[in-house]
């Protein structure tokens, strides 16, 4: 009797054991976020207060209010992008590093790359008035010979021509 | 008594600036040596009458006279006296005097040297250069006095900085001063305002030879610009060091494992760095070809504007940042001094546009010419988008009512192609020839280099399955490294098989021949140094966190530390400093005992926090204590595997040799020639404008 | 012979001058025009550089004068809504009529402690005289703030700073920082730095003297 006992009591924490294992499995996340787990969405966010400091070495008092706060909303459940949106929605855009590319905020990365497309026009631009520049300078030589190639046919027909007369 | 006879210095040297500033205008426009002549005098007088002032501020801060307001401010009596007189720059009231005290050493010694060979530009480079010396001395006398007093007026609840005795007032002289700023008491703290400074100011004298170029209508003459040369030469190495060592006391001081936040004090001075590089390029293609005046003319004064700018944002707090000055009615008066730099520069600038005019001629679009323009384009192009990124939250806000950051991921995106793009060009650009570049001879000079880094790159980029982007930046470092030994070894060679010579002496009269052309490739050399740095700060850069008992590790990749134990001691300069003792494993094996602590420096009640660093040639293991149980039982560490990190430093060392090598005087007999290849012109000469 | 030779020679000559002079010497290159896209560009060029170094200036003048100006203590005070920790929401400009202190505060600042049982205790005494205390967390965690409110027995409402807009409103430049708001909505001063009695009490009692607004 006894034995059956201590038999169905080692089938039952058997049980238990393995459904805790599998739940935990489910679960996908630990229950407690690691620092670097927090570290990874601080990185991508600014201190509210203090001005162009990461979150995640910010070492004021509030930010480590802040830090807790996504060390418990990761233990939630929350997705990344979920907690950033809870940042912005509650401390404003500031918190953000990057730049957002909706709206005004997009005019930041849109002007940069108008200007490098404007460079590179005005590089081209500029270059090729020099060489046409050089090639009307070359074309104004009268007296050199090697500008042959730019007199006119007719006077290379004229000049042999008259050459000929002296052979 | 002392403090009187500064203030006195200080204010008779305004009195001559600005005496300087008009007599030598009202001489240059009417004609007048004699007045000339006489500013001259009056200008270089302003040297030794600051440099009397700066002494008495220095003395002050060395017997720590407390009843100066300034000495209160940046000292106590727990700091050395090394940094008691080095905190001469530590404050704002300082730091302007120290400003305007370089400059007008600068002015000294353009007008003792420069007196007799420039005469037609000279009063005008007195009238720009002293106009703005007025300016900072005007500061320092009237609005940030470094001899002011503090008083206590009665009915007022704090106290009263003022340089003379308000009415029914009593002096106050506290018992000990506040003390520098703890982060600011560090080596590169020490060595960053002074370079810095150096290097911002130098820019004011080739500014001024630009205007009085274009006031006098001499613009077309090369003498501006042999002279602004120079002086940028010098002005941008010590930005160059004042950059690094900024980068430097961040990474060591700051304790977020980083060296660059791209913030916007960071920014101020980088943007003049980028113009003054393409500026040091461009006057190459005028010496050799004799074009793009009027492009140098235009960077001249852009990258003074940029300097100008900078210090404007980094004293008003104008965009917000880190390094806060502390704010006063500064910001007006800089404000009106940096709208009539910039008008009046504009406004001079274009009423000589035509007379600007050169004659330029191409031959092909694949040459040297062409990849200047083009270098030149890429980094105006990065200016402006740092620039951008700079200004940007302030007309967000002007605009939308919100605030935003820009910060390092922006910049990091949108700079990096194109400095990707600037490195290459920086590699293919010397083998280019002027006028025309055969295109099979530079292939052909190409080919070992491109090959040779393919494979590295590949055989590299195999055993290291990655992302994509840090494949081409470690293929772009071994290529343009390659691409420069080679540049070395065509000449130590030659040199070596037609002279008999061996390697060092071929090596040595090799760069003894051409400076300017081998210290420029050395300095590309750092500059590749420091972009490996920086691809291994952008990709390669691991952390980890985590809070440990005693005995316990914390791990990243193939390191190991163990915490020990926690010990308290109280230190130097008036600190409690809290230690933890840690003994670092790289794969198994014991490497070092290593003790990140936090200092509390009592007075100022603040908190530094001081890494503990294994450094190797390729990564420094970066350790911080963030925090412990009061008990001692367990502690918080944060470590940094920062990869590649020390090749910046080593890059701003070879930098610096570089620019040694390249600013060498040409030995004697060796003539310094402005025009090594003429440039053919045909028709009519262009006319120099009047 | 030798002068026939000599005088024909020079007819020969007369003769391939005056071809040369009648014959096109180059050819005649399509017309390049190059001094017309650079007057173009100069024109059009200087007015803008001015319009665009003018925009900074005035960005950088807008920009100096934001970053030195305190906060906001004259003038109609900025309107808002605000929705309590507890749920209740209040609208300044409902509040027509009654004294309004509007204190901002932070669970992480330290002076804010310092005045935030004075602040009670004055809410307490005048609450029943028509003062009205709204308490606007800044940038605050919703545990530490409830932490706070529960540790100094706070009974005024008290919400969090959505987005930071009433802060901006009030352009606060730190905390804590207390406004007055008197009974016809006008702001009556500031208070930065952390209160200390009989502050507050006297300036209640002065902005609670003054008449009554007429509807």
């Amino acid at each position: 009797m006894k034995r059956k006992l201590l038999f169905i009591l080692a089938f039952v924490l058997a049980a238990s054991l393995l459904t805790v294992m599998i739940v935990n499995a489910q679960d996908g996340q630990p229950r407690i976020p690691t620092d670097d787990e927090v570290n990874a969405v601080a990185k991508k966010l600014y201190c509210p207060v203090c001005p162009n400091t990461p979150l995640d070495v910010c070492e004021t008092q509030a930010c480590k209010d802040w830090r807790a706060q996504i060390r418990d909303q990761l233990a939630a459940g929350w997705s990344e992008q979920q907690i950033l949106d809870y940042f912005v929605q509650q401390y404003g855009e500031r918190v953000l590093g990057e730049p957002q590319r909706s709206g005004f905020t997009s005019m930041v990365w849109v002007l940069p790359l108008i200007a490098v497309l404007s460079g590179i026009v005005i590089v081209w631009q500029v270059l090729r008035s020099w060489r046409l520049k050089r090639a009307e300078q070359v074309s104004s030589e009268i007296s050199t010979p090697n500008s042959s190639d730019r007199i006119s046919k007719e006077l290379q027909a004229l000049v042999e021509k008259e050459l000929q007369k002296f052979d | 008594m002392i403090s009187e006879i500064g203030l006195i210095a200080l204010s008779i040297a305004f009195l001559f600036s600005v005496y300087g500033t008009i007599g030598s205008a009202y001489g240059g426009l009417r004609n007048r040596p004699a007045w000339v002549e006489s500013s001259r005098n009056a200008s270089l007088l302003v040297f030794p009458l600051l440099s009397l002032s700066v002494l008495v501020v220095v003395y002050n801060l060395y017997v720590l006279d407390l009843s100066q307001a300034y000495v209160a401010d940046v000292a106590s009596r727990a700091m050395s006296t090394f940094l008691r007189v080095t905190a001469l720059w530590g404050g704002q009231q300082g730091s302007i005097l120290f400003w305007a005290w370089i400059m007008s050493g600068f002015v000294a010694i353009v007008l003792l040297r420069k007196w007799e060979r420039d005469r037609e530009l000279i009063p005008y480079v007195i009238a720009v250069s002293m106009l703005t010396t007025t300016f900072f001395v005007g500061v320092v006398v009237f609005i940030t006095n470094p001899f002011a007093r503090l008083w206590h007026v009665p009915g007022a609840a704090d106290l009263t900085t003022s340089v003379f005795q308000p009415i029914n007032a009593m002096p106050y002289i506290p018992e000990d001063g506040q003390g520098l700023n703890p982060l600011l008491r560090h080596f590169g703290m020490i060595g960053h305002p002074p370079t810095t400074y150096i290097g911002f100011t130098g820019f004011v004298i080739p500014f001024a030879f630009a205007m009085a170029a274009l006031i006098t209508g001499k613009s077309q003459e090369d003498e501006w610009i042999r002279t602004s040369r120079r002086w940028t030469l010098v002005a941008w190495i010590f930005l160059t060091i004042g950059l690094i060592l900024g980068g430097r006391w961040a990474y060591d001081v700051l304790g977020w494992g980083g060296f660059w936040g791209w913030d916007p004090v960071e920014n101020a001075m980088f943007m003049p760095w980028l113009t003054g590089t393409a500026f040091l390029h461009s006057v190459m293609m005028t010496e050799k070809r004799g074009m793009l005046k009027r492009w140098n003319m235009v960077l001249i004064i852009l990258t003074y504007a940029l300097t100008v700018f900078g210090t404007f944002i980094t004293r008003t707090g104008v965009i917000s940042s880190v390094h806060a000055f502390s704010k006063s009615a500064l910001g007006p008066a800089f404000f009106i001094f940096i709208g009539l730099t910039f008008i009046g520069s504009l406004s001079l600038l274009f009423s000589r546009w035509d007379a600007l005019k050169t004659e330029h001629q191409l031959e092909s679009f694949f040459s040297r010419e062409a990849a200047f323009v083009l270098q030149n384009m890429l980094f105006l192009a990065i200016t402006f988008a740092v620039f951008w990124g700079t200004v940007f939250p302030l007309l967000s806000e002007l605009f939308t009512g919100t605030k935003i950051t820009v910060g390092p991921p922006y910049f990091q995106k949108v700079t990096g192609p194109l400095f990707f793009a600037l490195v290459l060009l920086m590699g293919i650009a010397p083998l280019f020839a002027w006028r025309k570049q055969a295109a099979h001879s530079l292939g052909r000079a190409m080919l070992l280099p491109l090959a040779a880094s393919l494979g590295i790159t590949a055989i590299w980029g195999y055993s290291h399955r990655m992302h994509p982007a840090p494949i081409f930046g470690l293929w772009l470092v071994s290529f343009v490294l390659l691409t420069i030994l080679t540049e070395f070894w065509k000449g130590v060679r030659a040199r070596m098989q037609g002279r008999g010579e061996n390697l060092f002496l071929a090596l040595s009269r090799l760069i003894g021949r051409n400076h300017r052309r081998y210290g420029g490739y050395v300095i590309h050399l750092g500059v590749v140094m420091i972009a490996l740095g920086v691809i291994g700060d952008a990709y390669f850069k691991q952390e980890t966190q985590g809070t440990l008992t005693a005995g316990q590790s914390l791990t990243v990749a193939g390191y190991s530390l163990r915490f020990e134990g926690l010990n308290s001691y109280p230190g130097t300069d008036g600190r409690e400093v809290i230690e933890a003792d840690t003994t670092l494993f790289q794969n198994g094996q014991a490497v070092r005992q290593l003790k990140p602590r936090r200092d509390f420096f009592i007075v100022q009640e603040q908190p530094v926090t001081v890494p503990a660093v294994y450094a190797t040639a390729g990564t420094d293991v970066y350790i911080l204590l963030l925090g412990w149980q009061d008990d001692g039982r367990s502690a918080t560490f944060k470590i940094y595997i920062n990869s590649l990190i020390n090749w910046v430093w080593a890059g701003g060392v070879i930098m610096m040799l570089g620019t040694l090598v390249a600013a060498w005087p040409p030995r004697d007999g060796q003539k310094e020639t402005t025009y090594q290849l003429r440039p053919q012109v045909f028709g009519p000469q262009p006319s120099t404008g009047d | 012979m030798q002068l026939d030779q000599d005088q024909n020679w020079e007819k020969r000559m007369a003769d391939i001058e005056t071809k040369i002079s009648s014959t096109p010497l180059i050819v005649e290159e399509p017309g390049l025009n190059t001094t017309q896209p650079q007057r173009k560009w100069k024109t059009g060029g200087i007015p803008l550089a001015f319009v665009l170094v003018l925009g900074l200036l005035g960005l950088l003048a807008w920009g100096l004068k934001k970053a030195q100006a305190g906060p906001v203590d004259s003038g109609l005070a900025p309107d808002f809504s605000l929705t309590g920790f507890d749920g209740r929401t209040v609208t300044l400009s409902e509040l027509r009529g009654q004294v309004v202190i509007i204190n901002f505060w932070a669970s992480w600042c330290p002076p804010c402690r310092e005045e935030a049982a004075y602040l009670e205790q004055t809410w307490r005494k005048y609450k029943d005289r028509g003062v009205v205390f709204i308490g606007v967390d800044y940038v605050d965690t919703d545990k530490e703030a409830l932490a706070y409110i529960q540790e100094f027995d706070i009974t005024y409402i008290n919400g969090p700073d959505i987005g930071t807009r009433i802060s901006q409103a009030y352009n606060i430049k730190g905390v804590p920082e207390t406004f007055y708001v008197d009974k016809k909505g006008q702001l009556r001063g500031v208070h930065i730095g952390p209160l200390k009695a009989p502050e507050l009490d006297q300036k209640i009692e002065e902005l609670l003297a003054e008449p009554d607004p007429g509807n």
